[in-house]
């Protein structure tokens, strides 16, 4: 199993090629060949989204695809966000809104409400409740996330209101 | 004196830009990966342990069973109750002779990376020859007895008017945090250091040196971020020996990382519990005595833990209630199941169950309303401190202070329980299945002996707090800086919080049973008003006049009335090469916060599902340092708490497979499940045992929702007392609800 394929990804608008296992997962890859650690995993079994990037804009889970099958595309993760000195203005929101604890699973639902603000500028609370069902938190309880989530909408529709 | 209340955690900015710190962040040149094998049967002698083919696997650098450890010890207690001897019971770090679980470590893989050490961790062939699995806790053998009470039970038992008793079983259940276990150990300089510990590092550095037969300097343990705690990570597991011994043994850096289907078998369920219990009242509806046999699963061995669940079980029964006699047995059993530890509010959660749920059948029985015989039974503000000549954890047990019965209506008015009772008669009435219940409990926090903190005032003008607590979420890094920041004047941002290093912080206890802010804080408070002090006579001296005419704020001291003289801390820092203080807080005796729970729901007569309505948690917490983090400890509790009482369940085959592998299979609730919770914190009663004033809010979340769950389905169904097992499951649900209709 040591054949190895050259792939070319672009994390974050930086190039990478690089020369992968097969079988060797997308969220292996970002971790710990390209040292993109922001990206979690929580279970390798697709269920709780810690590993959540966008692939070409779509959120993934990343413990599910291989690096191979993502030679070529434009990944995003969480150190694309935003970084320490400027958060992004999601960042800033689930932080003033108390929605992570631990912060293990956040760069997920950070990559989750990103891509779903993007296609839902003004999700009704039943809609935001639905996404963000996808992913796992063991520590909020969730209300904190969903309030964070419909804080950013709000805050798109109307920027006055800011963070 | 300034409020130093931030807005934000000061933990947030590096985790929410992925600038944590977990410990698969860490990755070291040269490393090895090491791969757990484990038993795949409940119960069984070892035959044969085939490496050869794993030895010969490519990228494999070393396969290791027990015939390959030297002569070590098991895995020690580290919390010890009422000297009962275990040591026949513990686990060691790998199998020799015998498997005793599915998920017991029999041999390790060490190979270039985590994939080659899993392909050959296939290899290896274990010859099973099997023996019967023990699962039933009545069978199964007892490793240790505990009892204790007070009164006259007998004589109350004879005596009373009516006796209401029923028998309730709690299922398995674990923390599940979002990141599985690992460590990562590597030898440098002639040290060992190590990436990974959490909750208790100082005592797990002892348990390790001890036996690694090397001196407890020589291990430096790294700060890192947890993904979460909940009473399962951080405690001393085979692989906390595994991985560092075999970091010495091949001069490499090893790491560990716990897959999820492991982490499911191996790190410490907890919460199984069958209670036979009985309650004897007078004909005023006075309880006069409560009986309760415990069955404590145990799991396969003793762990870390010892006996302290089931301890905490007895200690905790009788709870915020007037019972003037009782008596609390536990029978801890051995199954053929994963060993058991604690997880949020361990014991309380069960005990609340138990008594509640008893209660609540003891106010059908006597056609009262259950909140009526609480209200009648509840310890008065009067009768407090109560010492009931009971002991928790080793600790002389007193109920410090507090009006349960007040919060108790409070939390009804709050949460508009009454309009929940109201709408859902409305709604019975019409045929749907709508109810309500409640729960009353007592919490216990701020464990002793003691804790150790530090306050550095440095020259450069940063001031550093180091503590014995460690991070595991919940905000102990903000709130420790809170603390020393509004003692000195400065913002929560402003301070550097060190924890969990060992060469910055040399002694510590840690973070468990809601302790950090009780016993930290209090050190650190301690430690920051001697910095204040100090830097307060160095200004003094500096502006030439009385110290207590000098005002501190935004990290400077004025003199009264003449601003313009005026010093910065960070100058008086500079000059006089910094100030510190190490302050160790000690206590002697727990403090005892408590609760209530409402829980409105809706049955679907068809599918057995249970939605929950509305959810309302009223809590005395002394004084919140923080009350968004108290607030958030609170919600995220009651969100694991629900789910133990509606969704998770470890379950096993009659031979003892394991059922749940995967969290498709070990039901966590999602967004989709949890619903709102409102929050009353209450902060009347402060804590008279520490200068704070501050309960432990870590675990009273939890503790009620079992209980306040069963007893709105019952109200729901109209079977008061029916549920009496947790989760309440979709079939059993289901036939109660068929019972009522034929």
């Amino acid at each position: 199993m040591t054949e190895r394929h050259r792939v070319t990804l672009t994390v974050n608008g930086t190039e990478h090629v690089l020369e992968v296992e097969p079988r060797r997962t997308l969220v292996d890859v970002l971790r710990h060949d390209l040292g993109y650690t922001g990206t979690h995993v929580g279970c390798e079994q697709g269920v709780c989204g810690s590993c959540t990037v966008l692939l070409d804009g779509e959120p993934v889970r990343s413990c599910l695809l291989f690096g191979v099958q993502a030679d070529g595309a434009d990944v995003r993760t969480v150190e694309g966000l935003g970084d320490q000195e400027h958060l992004s203005p999601l960042q800033e929101i689930f932080s003033s809104s108390h929605a992570l604890q631990c912060g293990f699973c956040t760069p997920g639902f950070l990559m989750l409400a990103t891509a779903f603000l993007r296609d839902h500028p003004s999700p009704s609370d039943e809609e935001i409740r639905e996404a963000m069902a996808s992913n796992l938190c063991r520590c909020t309880g969730y209300q904190n996330i969903l309030r964070a989530v419909r804080r950013a909408a709000d805050a798109v529709a109307d920027p006055a209101a800011g963070p | 004196m300034t409020r130093a209340r931030p807005l934000l955690r000061v933990e947030d900015g590096r985790l929410l830009a992925g600038r944590g710190r977990f410990v698969d962040d860490v990755d070291l040149p040269g490393q090895l990966w090491l791969r757990v094998i484990r038993s795949q049967v409940a119960h069984a002698n070892l035959r044969e342990v085939d490496t050869g083919a794993a030895r010969a696997s490519e990228r494999v650098h070393a396969v290791v069973t027990a015939a390959d450890l030297p002569e070590i010890d098991r895995i020690p207690v580290r919390v010890e109750v009422a000297g009962q001897p275990l040591d026949g019971y513990l686990q060691p770090v790998l199998a020799r002779e015998r498997v005793r679980y599915v998920g017991e470590p029999v041999a390790v893989v060490l190979a270039e990376d985590p994939y080659a050490a899993e392909d050959a961790a296939e290899l290896v062939a274990i010859g099973y020859e099997e023996l019967p699995a023990v699962l039933d806790l009545r069978a199964a053998e007892r490793a240790a007895e505990l009892e204790m009470g007070y009164g006259d039970v007998e004589a109350a038992f004879a005596n009373a008017a009516h006796v209401t008793r029923a028998e309730f079983t709690i299922g398995r259940h674990s923390a599940v945090p979002l990141e599985t276990r690992g460590l990562l150990a590597a030898p440098r300089d002639g040290r060992l250091e190590i990436w990974g510990t959490t909750k208790v590092p100082h005592f797990n550095r002892r348990v390790l040196a001890s036996m690694l037969g090397i001196p407890v300097q020589q291990i430096r343990l790294h700060t890192a971020d947890a993904g979460g705690g909940f009473g399962v990570r951080g405690e001393f597991y085979p692989e906390d020996y595994l991985v560092p011994w075999l970091a010495v043994r091949t001069d490499r850096p090893v790491k560990w990382i716990e897959d999820r289907s492991e982490h499911l078998v191996a790190t410490n369920h907890s919460r199984h519990q069958i209670h036979a219990i009985e309650a004897a009242f007078d004909d005023r509806h006075r309880l006069l005595a409560i009986a309760d046999e415990v069955w404590h699963d145990s799991g396969a061995y003793i762990r870390t833990h010892g006996v302290v669940v089931a301890d905490l079980t007895l200690s905790m029964l009788p709870g915020p209630y007037r019972v003037p006699a009782y008596r609390g047995t536990a029978h801890v059993v051995l199954t053929a199941r994963t060993p058991c530890g604690t997880y949020r509010g361990p014991g309380r959660y069960e005990g609340t169950f138990a008594r509640e749920r008893l209660l609540d059948l003891a106010a059908d029985e006597l056609g009262l309303d259950p909140l009526d015989l609480r209200r009648w039974n509840l310890l008065s503000p009067d009768e407090l401190p109560l010492d009931r000549g009971l002991s928790a954890i080793g600790t002389t047990m007193t109920i410090d202070a507090g009006d349960v019965g007040g919060l108790l209506e409070r939390t009804i008015a709050e949460a508009g329980f009454e309009a929940w009772r109201d709408e859902s008669a409305r709604l019975r009435a019409r045929g749907r299945m709508v109810g309500t219940g409640a729960a009353v409990f007592m919490e216990k926090s701020g464990l002793g002996p003691l804790e150790h903190a530090g306050v550095d005032l440095l020259p450069s003008g940063e001031v550093r707090v180091t503590a014995g607590a460690t991070s595991l979420g919940q905000g102990v890094e903000t709130v420790l800086a809170t603390l020393a920041a509004e003692r000195l004047g400065l913002d929560a941002e402003d301070i550097t919080v060190v924890l969990g290093d060992t060469d910055l912080v040399p002694e510590g206890v840690g973070s468990w049973a809601s302790r950090s802010t009780v016993l930290a804080g209090n050190a650190v408070a301690l430690a920051a008003d001697r910095v204040a002090e100090l830097a307060r006579e160095a200004a003094a001296e500096a502006l030439e006049v009385d110290p207590a005419d000098l005002r501190m704020s935004d990290g400077r001291f004025e003199a009264a009335g003449s601003p313009e003289r005026a010093v910065s801390l960070a100058e008086l820092a500079g000059r006089s090469g910094g100030f510190s203080a190490r302050e160790t807080f000690e206590i002697d005796r727990m403090t005892y916060p408590y609760g209530v729970h409402l829980a409105h729901v809706e049955v679907d007569p068809d599918s057995g599902g249970v939605r929950i309505l509305g959810y309302f948690i009223g809590y005395e917490v002394g004084r919140a340092v923080i009350p968004a983090l108290v607030e958030g400890q609170l919600v995220g509790g009651a969100a694991q708490g629900i789910a133990g009482a509606l969704m998770e369940e470890f379950r096993y085959t009659d031979d003892g497979q394991p059922l749940a592998t995967t969290l498709a299979d070990y039901l966590v609730p999602t967004a989709g499940e949890v619903p709102p919770i409102g929050v009353l914190i209450s902060e009347d009663w402060p804590a008279e045992s520490n200068a704070l004033g501050v309960r432990g809010a870590g675990e009273g979340g939890a503790t009620g929702c079992g209980a306040a769950i069963a007893a709105a389905v019952d109200d729901a169904i109209g079977r008061p007392g029916r549920i009496r097992a947790l989760p309440i499951l979709l079939p059993a649900l289901r036939e109660a609800v068929r019972e009522r209709a034929t």
